[in-house]
């Protein structure tokens, strides 16, 4: 019986695994697709980011005349580290196998290894765009980490916890109700998943012209399978934020199997799969509404941007601290 | 037991004079390194022995030092944590020496203060009354200036160990005050006698504050940093090492015994001061981190940063202790405990490598360095592992204490008092941001030394560092890693000392499946580095393989993208300033008063532009310049008193006499 748990475990967390790992460019493709119809063009095919990933990996690296060992290690550690922390964020099914192997606090710093790394990366190679790149991703990086921390301490306090299953388990019982620290760290969250994300008003995914990115300048040295599994990381981080979101804000539909192995029925794992498609599509088009909607910050209006998302959400945890009933 | 860690120490006192008797044969280095490794890996064996087997406390009472207090030795679970973190990073630093002390131009000057410092250090962690504690702490301070002035040709040196005597002798004048207020019944200064007098709430408190300053200058606290960034690397690098690594954790260990030990049950405020200084300590360390050119002296305000997260812990610890929540308070202290063996690994670990770079290339300045990575490939991969460690990054140790004392932080709004309610949140959103800015400090450091292309012909030329030197920073490397992935058996350890000081203990974690760590309950968090660190390397492996097999494995080289403009001098790359341009923009202008002057050159004309750039240390030039002031101008005025006829002496001498015979007289 417990190994009858313990394989479904292992086996719907590595189906989790490998959702994340497919919807991850569809989902980049969506937001693409729906930008283009705002903007009234056809746009490419909701496949697209699929075939670009299979056409980078057959292509061969090329390597700046520099470029250490270093340089090529990082794709699989940034990928690595970003493919782990989404697969424990829960998407269709909370209380997952694994669950319990990293709260919230731990994924974040996951994600912040892999950022490390991937500054690290843009340095590597000795030019200045590199430089430019990391040096502006880890300023982002600086406000946009403790913005993030300090929007989970607002969470935890109010689920008492920092495990991601508890919390969204939580936030979809009754006890929830509408509280003021939960709208501001909802803000606060969207404002740190648009910036870590690199999407526009802090940076532009979609622009080539060096002086004006920051993500894009960071990598730009990368060719081949390299970038391809530095494009599905990003991918996979922009569906970590969304999955986020909609696991703590959106928990409608999502099987709660609270932290131990529960017996897996085929009805609830379908309706929370189909309920997570849906959050998918509404919140990938109410990103790509937005990002047609406003138009790019100079860089030294995103700490500003990224403070205010800092003082929400200490705003959040401070009423917390004050009363129980915020 | 504690008889064996004194003969421990004897031989280390008595290897000072053999070092200056040797010191002129070709061998000394390698025998006095050899030497110190031996006894300090024996020393770090017993003292693990004791924390690990002996609970209870050992004592002795040697007839040294005043006669009728003799010299009281103790060892209990917290001296004997604190015996194996000093042990540790004296074996680590001793294996380093045998190969890096070859380079030492004098090494007459470093050989015979090195074992005496590493007694020193041992004995402030044994001794058991204010006497011996506070003699003990002043060898330690003056062996280490010592060894602060080894390369005494050079001015700056001369200066740091100038400002390190004075602030270590303004620390120790603050414990003596500290015990003298504190002493026992009948003025009694074994620290049993003081446990059992408990002072008057008011005594308590500025004992308190007499404590903090103390330990606090020695452990870098903000305001009392000042010395700290610029004695530490101005000492030979594993002594580098020991002072930034062990000593402030010696420092640390003084507030403890003082604060958590000696002075009884804690008010609540006392954690408002200690949290507020811990998290401006914190915040304030990594922003001058940042602004430094210095690669160790990168690390040394880095080390202020660590001491302010270890002060915020312990803020926290005290709070909940005085409030008789003893399992929170447990959790903080752990926190606390563990980043303190954690720092001392990892900051050792980065000046070693600091120092194998500073013999390699000569240099300090990042400015100067670059595209390491190519010519010293090991010492890059280790000083990699420092800088993840430090930036508190998953799987390695650094993250655990982080993860324990935000988890701590996340306990705290149970604290009835309002004061809290409010500092915690504040305190945990600096830590936040100072985590942050550690990550960029790191990627700074590493990334201008060994990433690019090589900023010196000297840096271009530099050679591999040698076997022993490797080999103590491969040893500090995996004990990073497995304190990362397995810290359920670190955090065991620890509970007799959690468990004496703050009567709590956390739950038993070796006992947890997976060997995860549960600070309180697995419904509220856990956390499995070991996991962690599986998933990711074979995530990582697994993709790695599988693309190379199915998709492409061939590499072509080609220059770097430059715009069309080939061959760009090395110089056209971000540079330490550089990059730190955007932090020093956001931070900068309201920390720093930063200013950036642009000069360009006229249209047309040839010349170079040029861009300045301004910072101010407030600190210094509100605290420390003012104080430096008066005293020259005191100094100024009484000066006339050395050219005085024989005459006015007499009187002078006259008068005071008369003068102190009143207050004799008139005193109740």
């Amino acid at each position: 019986m417990i190994r009858d748990f313990a394989l479904q475990g292992l086996t719907l967390q590595g189906a989790q695994m490998l959702l994340v790992l497919l919807m991850a460019p569809l989902l980049t493709g969506f937001v693409r697709k729906v930008k283009a119809r705002l903007l009234s063009r056809q746009g490419p095919p909701l496949l697209q980011p699929y075939r670009d990933l299979i056409r980078l990996l057959r292509k061969d690296v090329v390597l700046a005349n520099n470029a250490s060992w270093l340089f090529r290690v990082i794709p699989y550690l940034v990928f690595a580290a970003t493919w782990v922390a989404a697969s424990l964020v829960p998407t269709f099914r909370s209380g997952l196998l694994f669950s319990w192997t990293a709260d919230l606090i731990a994924i974040i710093a996951v994600l912040g290894s892999a950022r490390f790394f991937l500054a690290l990366a843009g340095l590597d190679a000795g030019t200045s765009f590199g430089g430019i790149g990391s040096s502006r991703e880890v300023m982002i990086a600086s406000l946009a980490e403790p913005a993030m921390l300090m929007i989970v301490f607002a969470i935890a306090l109010i689920a008492g916890s920092t495990q991601l299953s508890t919390m969204a388990a939580f936030m979809n019982s009754a006890e929830v109700g509408l509280r003021v620290s939960l709208g501001l760290a909802l803000i606060a969250l969207v404002i740190v998943a648009v910036a870590e994300n690199a999407r526009i008003p802090v940076d532009n995914p979609a622009t080539h012209l060096e002086l004006t990115m920051v993500h894009e300048a960071m990598v730009l040295e990368y060719s081949g399978r390299h970038l391809a599994l530095i494009e599905l990381a990003a991918s996979l981080k922009l569906l970590l934020y969304v999955s986020l979101i909609a696991c703590l804000f959106a928990p409608w539909g999502l099987e709660n199997a609270g932290i131990s192995p529960a017996v897996v029925a085929a009805a609830p794992l379908l309706i929370g799969a189909a309920a997570y498609v849906g959050k998918l599509a509404v919140l990938g088009f109410l990103l790509a509404v937005f990002e047609t909607a406003i138009a790019k910050m100079r860089v030294f209006r995103v700490p500003e941007f990224l403070g205010a998302a800092l003082m929400l959400a200490l705003l959040a945890t401070l009423l917390r601290f004050v009363s129980r009933s915020f | 037991m504690v008889t064996y860690a004194l003969f421990g120490v004897l031989a280390l006192v008595v290897l000072a004079p053999i070092a200056v008797a040797l010191s002129a044969s070709p061998n000394a280095t390698g025998f006095v390194y050899g030497a110190c490794l031996i006894v300090a890996l024996i020393l770090f064996l017993l003292a693990l022995h004791i924390l690990l087997e002996y609970p209870a406390a050992s004592t002795v009472t040697l007839p040294l030092g005043l006669p009728w207090l003799g010299a009281h030795f103790r060892i209990d679970p917290l001296s004997a944590f604190f015996l194996t973190v000093i042990n540790l990073g004296a074996a680590a630093a001793s294996l380093f020496a045998l190969g890096y002390g070859r380079h030492e131009e004098a090494p007459q000057r470093v050989l015979p203060f090195f074992p005496a410092y590493l007694a020193a250090m041992n004995l402030v962690v044994l001794a058991d009354d204010a006497f011996s504690f506070l003699v003990s702490w002043e060898f330690m301070s003056l062996t280490s200036w010592a060894l602060v002035i080894a390369n005494h040709r050079v001015d700056e040196n001369r200066r740091a160990a100038y400002i390190y005597l004075l602030m270590a002798s303004f620390g120790t004048l603050a414990l003596l005050f500290a015990f003298g207020l504190m002493a026992g019944a009948d003025g009694h200064y074994a620290f049993d006698a003081i446990r059992a007098a408990h002072p008057a709430v008011g005594t308590a408190a500025l004992v308190l504050i007499l404590a903090l300053v103390g330990a606090g200058s020695k452990a870098g606290l903000v305001p009392l940093h000042a010395w700290l960034p610029l004695a530490h690397p101005a000492a030979p690098s594993h002594v580098s090492a020991l002072m930034s690594g062990v000593m402030t954790k010696v420092a640390v260990y003084g507030f403890i015994r003082i604060a958590f030990d000696l002075l009884g049950p804690p008010q609540w405020w006392w954690s408002l001061v200690v949290l507020a200084l811990g998290g401006a300590t914190a915040v304030m360390g990594v922003l001058y981190a940042l602004m430094q050119r210095d690669l160790k002296r990168v690390l040394a305000y880095s080390t202020i940063e660590n001491i302010g997260l270890i002060f915020a812990s312990l803020g926290l610890a005290l709070a909940f202790k005085a409030y008789g929540m003893e399992l929170a308070a447990a959790l903080a202290l752990t926190a606390a405990l563990l980043h303190v063996f954690n720092h001392s690994l990892f900051k050792s670990l980065l000046f070693f490598g600091a120092g194998s770079v500073l013999t390699a290339t000569g240099t300090r300045d990042m400015e100067a360095l670059g595209g390491l990575i190519h010519r010293m490939p090991q010492t890059a991969f280790v000083f990699l592992i420092g800088c993840t460690a430090i930036s508190a990054l998953p799987p390695l140790n650094g993250f655990v204490s982080e993860w324990l004392t935000f988890q701590a932080i996340l306990l705290s709004p149970q604290l009835p008092s309002w004061g809290l309610k409010l500092m915690v949140p504040a305190v945990g959103a600096l830590l936040a941001l100072s985590a942050a800015l550690a990550a960029a400090c790191f990627v700074r450091a590493f990334g201008m030394t060994f990433l690019g292309r090589p900023r010196s012909p000297a840096a271009s030329t530099a050679q591999e560092t040698d076997t022993n030197s490797l080999a103590a920073m491969y040893a500090l490397a995996a004990a990073c890693l497995i304190a990362g992935i397995l810290p359920g058996i670190f955090i065991d350890a620890l509970a007799p000392v959690v468990q004496a000081l703050t009567g709590g203990q956390m739950p038993v974690q070796t006992g947890v499946e997976w060997m995860s760590i549960v600070p309180i309950a697995e419904s509220r968090s856990s956390y499995n580095g070991l996991l962690v660190f599986a998933f990711m390397a074979v995530t990582g492996m697994v993709t790695a393989f599988a693309i190379h097999r199915l998709a492409s494995d061939k590499i072509r080289r080609g220059p770097a993208w430059g715009c069309g403009y080939p061959d760009a001098s090395p110089l056209t790359q971000y540079s330490a300033s550089s990059f730190a341009q955007p932090i020093r923009r956001v931070f900068g202008s309201l920390v720093f008063r930063a200013r950036e002057i642009g000069e360009m050159p006229p249209p047309g004309s040839s010349a170079p532009a040029r861009l300045t750039v301004q910072l101010r240390d407030l600190i210094w030039d509100t605290l420390y310049a003012p104080i430096g002031i008066a005293v020259g101008v005191i100094a100024e005025r009484l000066n006339y008193l050395q050219f005085l006829t024989i005459r006015s002496y007499l009187t002078l001498v006259f008068a005071a006499l008369v003068i102190l015979l009143l207050v004799l007289a008139i005193w109740p």
